[in-house]
């Protein structure tokens, strides 16, 4: 329990940064969110009193001490408050978030999760049939794919399955002219549908380091006594394999789950830009190209959220499955 | 400026020799019995040829516009033209300078700071360690691309004048953590050792422990979290280029992908606009992450698939127990 909430405390530390990064970032460069918001308007005339509303707006009133600012940044945050977005002009930047964050969640949540399952399922067999031509051939491939950068992957699957072979939609998240958003088939089929390359594209990319850890790891398992003793009491192979070998094998896997995570989401926002897929990766793309700090800033605190949580989620199933941890030894 | 950088990965492997001094040879045969690290090598080598002899094998200016746009392959332009009329293959030889600069910079600096940051912590100890570790940490959770692309398109907007040394810093201070963890804890290890017991009895100061009595007893460890980064900040580096934050008016393998999207080269089947870059990074990328992987090998031997075992483990096990002591 001391354990738990000693990372809790380390996690609320990590947020704290990242809340600090974005009000400190713009801040040290020139130029300000009413700035640029006046330059994307092409505002003339702007009078001394309009500009400096303009500022208060954006929380960036040069009267204000920066402590001041920082305070009241802070307890917006607290209140949801993420200020207000300069390319979709008059939104809220939660609003805009708030429609985009499930997608990217169940995004990255399906390609996690398949990655894992695949990918950890053939990092076990390759290691079980060590030195066979598919443990020869299988990790070179997979590095060499893993290698290719996510966004062109993505492109390269358009390529050849959207555009030439026609077979899956390259773009949005689910056909927007013939259903609409509910709980039905039509919707769920389409979304279904849309999500299928991007998914694939995150797969591919990920799956490497789940075979390589899983092989590794496994390797090691596999010349220890009990696996052995096992094989001598005349178990039968399946068995040795999944519940003395990789049972213990899983382990390194679980930890590496909350690194992968950030380079998964990562991903998923150059496959997002690519297949115009309505989440958090695409809404960020478009305050890029749009110069919308707020709208900038908030997709990264929000992704800094969600990557934090979910890594505090793998650490609970961790000390869940390795007593060791609990115990404070490791 | 570029060819000084760009020699540098041939560099690399020669520390490791000039380091461990009389043993050189037996070093360098090693390296060339490791099939992963002889190949990969071999890739990194090509590309940085390729990149340092640009002018040497293509005549054609990589921005210039030489002839009609959106030709083709042929035999006058092997991988065809851009939308504006440029050599692809220009864009390709050239563009492999800025990429492999920028990553070269980004990964040589954040080395340093993973140095730092790793042997520092690990080595003092107490307060220094819980804070650093601290900062350490932090860094590793927060999404580095996110991090970067929020960075990036804030710092060029602001300063559109050097925007691939703006790209080689966001690049760095995102990419450090990772390899200040895996040095921290292997120094964690190497401080209980006698020699360091030794060089503090000698009443060496700190400084001089870890930099000149640790730190070349993990070099091996350096160079490989040096690949990684390498490998991770090229490929952020045309993520970043391939999203608009870089320099859009100098060819690289980013901006290659960047403006064939622009051009919807995709959609209207220009394939040689596209594949090229990203066939490079996926190549070069390879390349690094074989040289690790057999890093790990030499290091791990356990790893190593020598012999091949046939269907029961009893049988294979023994030859393991015997190659173990």
């Amino acid at each position: 329990m001391r354990y738990l909430l000693r990372r809790m405390g380390f996690y609320l530390v990590a947020l704290w940064a990242a809340v600090t990064f974005n009000f400190i970032i713009p801040r040290l460069m020139p130029g300000n969110p009413a700035l640029a918001y006046l330059a994307k308007i092409h505002a003339q005339n702007v009078t001394t009193a309009q500009y400096l509303a303009m500022q208060q707006e954006f929380g960036v009133d040069p009267n204000v001490p920066i402590w001041k600012q920082y305070f009241d940044y802070v307890n917006a945050l607290l209140h949801g408050q993420l200020g207000i977005s300069i390319s979709q002009f008059p939104s809220q930047v939660s609003t805009i978030l708030s429609q985009s964050l499930p997608w990217t969640i169940g995004l990255v949540g399906t390609a996690v999760f398949l990655s894992f399952l695949i990918g950890t399922l053939i990092g076990m067999l390759i290691a079980w049939r060590r030195g066979s031509w598919y443990d020869t051939a299988v990790p070179p491939i997979l590095t060499f794919l893993s290698a290719v950068p996510y966004f062109w992957m993505a492109l390269a699957l358009i390529y050849v399955f959207g555009v030439n072979l026609n077979w899956f939609p390259t773009d949005s998240g689910y056909d927007v002219f013939s259903v609409s958003p509910g709980w039905n088939t039509d919707f769920i089929g389409s979304v279904a549908q849309h999500a299928f390359l991007p998914v694939i594209t995150l797969v591919i990319g990920t799956l490497a380091g789940w075979v390589l850890t899983m092989r590794n790891s496994m390797i090691t398992t596999l010349s220890e006594d009990y696996v052995l003793m096992a094989q001598a009491k005349g178990l039968p192979e399946r068995r040795v394999m999944f519940n003395y070998a990789a049972r213990n094998a899983i382990l390194p896997s679980v930890t590496s789950f909350s690194i992968s995570l950030g380079l998964v989401v990562s991903g998923s926002l150059l496959t997002e830009i690519v297949f115009n897929y309505p989440g958090i990766g695409f809404a960020l793309y478009n305050a890029v190209q749009g110069d919308d700090y707020p709208l900038v800033e908030g997709c990264f605190l929000v992704i800094a959220l969600a990557v934090l949580s979910a890594n505090f989620l793998s650490e609970l199933v961790y000390t869940f499955l390795d007593p060791r941890v609990r115990q404070g030894r490791s | 400026m570029q060819a000084t950088n760009l020699t540098g990965q041939p560099i690399e492997s020669s520390t490791v020799l000039y380091r461990a001094k009389g043993r050189g040879s037996s070093i360098l045969r090693v390296i060339t019995s490791n099939p992963k690290i002889s190949i990969g090598l071999g890739v990194v080598a090509l590309f940085v040829l390729v990149a340092l002899g640009a002018p040497l094998l293509t005549p054609y200016d990589p921005n210039a516009s030489v002839v009609r746009g959106s030709l083709p392959p042929s035999f006058a332009h092997i991988f065809g033209t851009t939308g504006l009329g440029q050599d692809m293959f220009a864009q390709i030889v050239y563009g492999a300078r800025v990429s492999l600069g920028i990553g070269f910079f980004a990964a040589i600096g954040s080395t340093v700071l993973q140095v730092f940051f790793g042997l520092t912590s690990a080595y003092f100890g107490g307060f220094v360690d819980d804070v650093l570790s601290l900062i350490i940490n932090v860094f590793l959770v927060l999404p580095g691309l996110p991090l970067a692309i929020v960075l990036a398109s804030l710092a060029s907007s602001a300063d559109a004048a050097n925007k691939n040394v703006v790209l080689a810093l966001v690049l760095l201070f995102t990419s450090w953590s990772y390899g200040a963890r895996v040095l921290r804890a292997q120094t964690l290890s190497l401080r209980e050792r006698e020699f360091v017991a030794a060089a503090r009895t000698t009443g060496e100061t700190p400084l001089r422990i870890i930099f000149a009595e640790i730190l070349p007893n993990e070099i091996a460890l350096v160079a490989s979290t040096f690949i990684g980064t390498f490998v991770y900040a090229v490929g952020a580096e045309v993520a970043l280029e391939f999203l608009g934050l870089g320099d859009t008016s100098k060819a690289s393998w980013g901006e290659i992908l960047f403006w064939a999207q622009n051009n919807t080269a995709l959609i209207t089947g220009k394939w040689w606009q596209f594949v090229p870059a990203g066939l490079c990074v996926a190549i070069l990328c390879a390349g690094l992450a074989f040289i690790n992987f057999g890093i790990d090998e030499l290091a791990n031997p356990r790893l190593r698939a020598e012999r091949p075992q046939h269907g029961r483990l009893l049988s294979g096990k023994k030859k393991d127990e015997k190659e173990n002591r």
